[in-house]
């Protein structure tokens, strides 16, 4: 266990049906596996139908609460470019952010009532200078034959953050949550997703 | 083994570790996967019950009969299940038994906020409140066990955060419960209360809380207390605890795990031995109240904690800083300002069969009697076509209510909606009640045959048992003809002009009348091929033709989006910009091509 067993903190935010659930549950079986304690906060209902969702997610040596304090996020990862900007105020100053290059347009916005946020990767790097990366999920997983994977993309993008985890653990988290018709796709997401950033 | 478990993954994986026989609920957001859970155990029988006071009702049964048994709902469930649940206090058990109620402090998902941990006082029952899913697992177990041994039921008290928290659970073998299956007509004192027994009984019902108290002292394993630096005491239960000893770690603890009868002789030890006592605890100052009442000097406590919405490390760290460690951390200054981000709220699905009803309840203007579920998403602009909910059933009451002080006046102005499911919970007596005391009110039934909002559970509506077995169901057009309403009609919500026609018609009526959405399933349901039924596979906006008027986008659907680009239409009218329909997104349900009066809105083929 490395970083002294210091708890540490993922948020994954995007909108109801991008598959935050699963990337969480995998992330949980792969630290779960590297002997770390995993605590994670989800909530389910009301938020799936085309709301925005939010993942807590803690592992170290023993995790106390599930839910992570505002400004002590490590990585936050969002799947929605909008919903990144909801909560920057949560991350850390050398905290590191993952951006899917993907919007998905708000009821206000759809009504012509508000205007999308522009810029949002720009104003991410005015606070986090070089440790904000873009990912183009979507496409990728486009070009894989499925944008469903969009998520595993994006969770092979934050591998990279955890050098003492191969990727050999986080295939077999993956081979290990889901049915084997979908391990081969998601695999090649995975390694697309590790392969889209440099740390 | 250890694996990671959401909280009611691990209080089902609890439950049939303790050998329980029968787990029944009626599906509630944060508790609905205990029971969907549990259905996997194939030594378990479950069932969705109608309604929370049913399942009750059926898991007391069982457990007369000796089975270990379950019953779970959300907070508000407790609240229809409370009958009930305030004699089998009185009658106690035979096998064990546990009610889980799930609170929902902040409402995320529920019409209310309640603290359920004043039934366990109201009731003269034992409440445990796990913190994690190990908790939940553990604390499950030791339910059923006290509950043989005290006589009595033991109400489990999640929440949000513990129900849908993930973490890491060691799992056991299943143990088959020892009380002997079978019913003993030698317990009528027990079992039927009447007054000459329940009077017995009562006494009892004292002197099994006296007993309880002294277990929750000196035997029950999760009262605990951690002495670190004395300057400080918490005392807290379930993740409150959590949330304090992540923000506090190096002060001294008192964890309870029982929240009710009060461990008396462990909080003077602690008192005795900390400097400063501060209750944290979320929603209502029930410790609090309690512990002040004993005359122990509490310094802090809801003087600093908010009683409204759940308590998060943040939100801990902000309030009570300044008394712990005397320095104030105050909330960051936000960088971003949120009120300039678009909220994204849920919405209906694309192709939704309740937006087509709801599109026609706003062209007709009637004043919409709602209810719990996904239709009351319909209150959002821009439909705004609900006007009144409070919980499942209330809506068809509350619209012959209506009716009664409107007289003639409200006639073809009101009508009440509500969903398959919460028609079948508790909309039925409200709708004998309008039929035998003379009101007219209309009730429709949005049928999309599952129970939708929670996720997609069965009922009894549906065809289908909990394990996916064919099961008899419930004709809605013969019930409403069985209790005396007249006027039974059925519609096609996708038509919209027809299902207006109809409409129209039976509110103008002076008698009740009942109307069905059918061949509307949820849209999401795979098993019943919704999308098979629309004739084209998406549709497309014609931009030549495309007027800019923006009816389409007031259906509120999620595909349909506006692109600013200011010229002119085809037909020569000035337009500021034209609609977009997703085609990731559409499911071709043809809701919006009924409000264009342009023919802008066309199918795709094949």
């Amino acid at each position: 266990m490395s970083n002294n067993g210091k708890t540490r903190n993922i948020f994954l935010s995007g909108v109801g049906g991008q598959g935050t659930i699963l990337a969480s549950n995998i992330l949980g079986q792969v630290l779960l596996d590297a002997g770390y304690d995993v605590k994670k906060a989800e909530v389910h209902g009301m938020a799936q139908r085309g709301g925005d969702v939010t993942t807590h997610f803690r592992f170290g040596e023993k995790v106390y609460s599930p839910l992570i304090k505002q400004g002590d996020v490590d990585y936050l990862v969002s799947f929605e470019l909008l919903e990144a900007l909801r909560y920057l105020n949560w991350v850390k100053p050398e905290g590191k952010v993952i951006l899917n290059n993907f919007s998905i347009l708000p009821p206000a916005v759809n009504l012509g009532k508000m205007k999308y946020p522009k810029d949002v990767e720009k104003t991410f790097k005015k606070h986090f200078k070089e440790n904000v990366w873009l990912v183009n999920g979507y496409e990728i997983a486009k070009g894989i034959g499925n944008t469903q994977v969009a998520n595993v993309v994006l969770l092979g993008a934050l591998s990279n953050f955890f050098p003492e985890l191969k990727a050999e653990q986080w295939t077999a988290g993956i081979r290990s949550l889901l049915p084997a018709k979908l391990h081969e796709i998601n695999v090649k997401a995975f390694n697309e997703g590790r392969s889209a950033i440099k740390n | 083994m250890r694996k990671i478990l959401q909280g009611n993954e691990a209080i089902a994986r609890g439950a049939w570790e303790a050998g329980v026989t029968v787990g029944c609920a009626y599906p509630g957001t944060p508790s609905s996967e205990i029971l969907a859970e549990l259905s996997k155990y194939p030594e378990v029988y479950t069932e969705w019950s109608p309604n929370e006071k049913v399942a009750v009702e059926v898991a007391h049964g069982a457990c007369f009969a000796g089975g270990r048994a379950i019953a779970c709902m959300k907070h508000v469930g407790l609240n229809v299940a409370a009958d009930p649940f305030m004699t089998i206090s009185y009658t106690g058990v035979k096998g064990g038994f546990v009610i889980v109620v799930a609170d929902d402090p902040g409402q995320h998902s529920s019409q209310n906020e309640q603290d359920s941990r004043h039934w366990t006082r109201f009731g003269k029952v034992p409440m445990l409140e796990p913190a994690d899913a190990q908790e939940c697992s553990d604390f499950t177990r030791i339910a059923f066990d006290m509950s043989e041994r005290f006589d009595t039921p033991v109400l489990l008290r999640s929440e949000t955060r513990v129900s849908h928290c993930d973490s890491t659970v060691e799992l056991g073998e299943r143990k088959e419960g020892t009380v002997p299956k079978r019913l003993d007509k030698k317990d009528i004192p027990k079992m039927v209360m009447v007054p000459m027994y329940a009077r017995v009984r009562r006494i009892l019902v004292e002197e099994r809380i006296g007993k309880l108290a002294t277990y929750a002292d000196e035997e029950f394993p999760y009262n605990v207390m951690e002495i670190n630096d004395p300057s400080i005491g918490f005392i807290a239960s379930g993740v409150t605890y959590l949330h304090t000893k992540e923000v506090f770690p190096q002060y001294s603890f008192l964890k309870l795990g029982m929240t009710w009868p009060l461990p008396k002789k462990l909080i003077a030890e602690f008192f005795k031995k900390v400097k400063k006592v501060i209750v944290v605890e979320e929603l209502d100052p029930f410790f609090e109240t309690e512990i002040r009442a004993l005359g122990f000097k509490v310094r802090h406590g809801k003087d600093l904690i908010p009683a409204i919405g759940e308590l998060t490390p943040t939100i801990i760290e902000q309030s009570l800083s300044k008394a712990v460690t005397g320095k104030r951390i105050k909330p960051a200054k936000a960088s971003v300002k949120q009120e300039e981000l678009p909220k994204r709220p849920p919405n209906l699905c694309a192709g939704c069969s309740h937006r087509p009803l709801f599109v026609a309840l706003k062209k007709l203007g009637l004043f919409v009697f709602g209810d719990i579920g996904c239709y009351a998403l319909a209150v959002s602009p821009p439909l705004s076509a609900m006007h009144f909910s409070t919980c499942m059933g209330a809506g068809v009451g509350g619209a012959y209510g209506a009716g009664k002080v409107l007289g003639s006046e409200g006639l073809g102005k009101i009508c009440a909606v509500l969903g398959d499911s919460t028609f079948l919970h508790s909309g039925i007596g409200p709708l004998i009640d309008t039929v035998y005391n003379g009101g007219y009110s209309t009730t429709i039934i949005l049928d999309n045959r599952i129970t939708a909002m929670t996720g997609q559970q069965e009922h009894p509506g549906t065809g289908y048992s909990i394990k996916g077995d064919p099961a008899d169901m419930v004709d809605y057009a013969q019930l409403a003809k069985a209790v005396g309403v007249k006027n039974v009609r059925m519609i096609d919500p996708y038509n919209i002009k027809e299902t207006i026609d109809v409409i129209r018609e039976e509110v103008n009526r002076e008698e009740p009348s009942v109307i069905i959405t059918q061949n509307s399933p949820c849209i999401l349901l795979r098993r019943d091929k919704p999308r098979e039924r629309f004739k084209h596979p998406s549709y497309r906006i014609d931009s030549d033709s495309c007027a800019g008027c923006k009816m389409c986008l007031n259906v509120n659907c999620p595909a349909i989006s506006w692109v600013e680009n200011p010229g002119t239409s085809k037909s020569g009218s000035k337009r500021k910009g034209t609609s977009f329909i997703n085609q990731d997104q559409c499911v071709g349900c043809a809701v919006c091509s009924q409000t264009c009066e342009f023919e802008s809105i066309l199918p795709n083929e094949q």
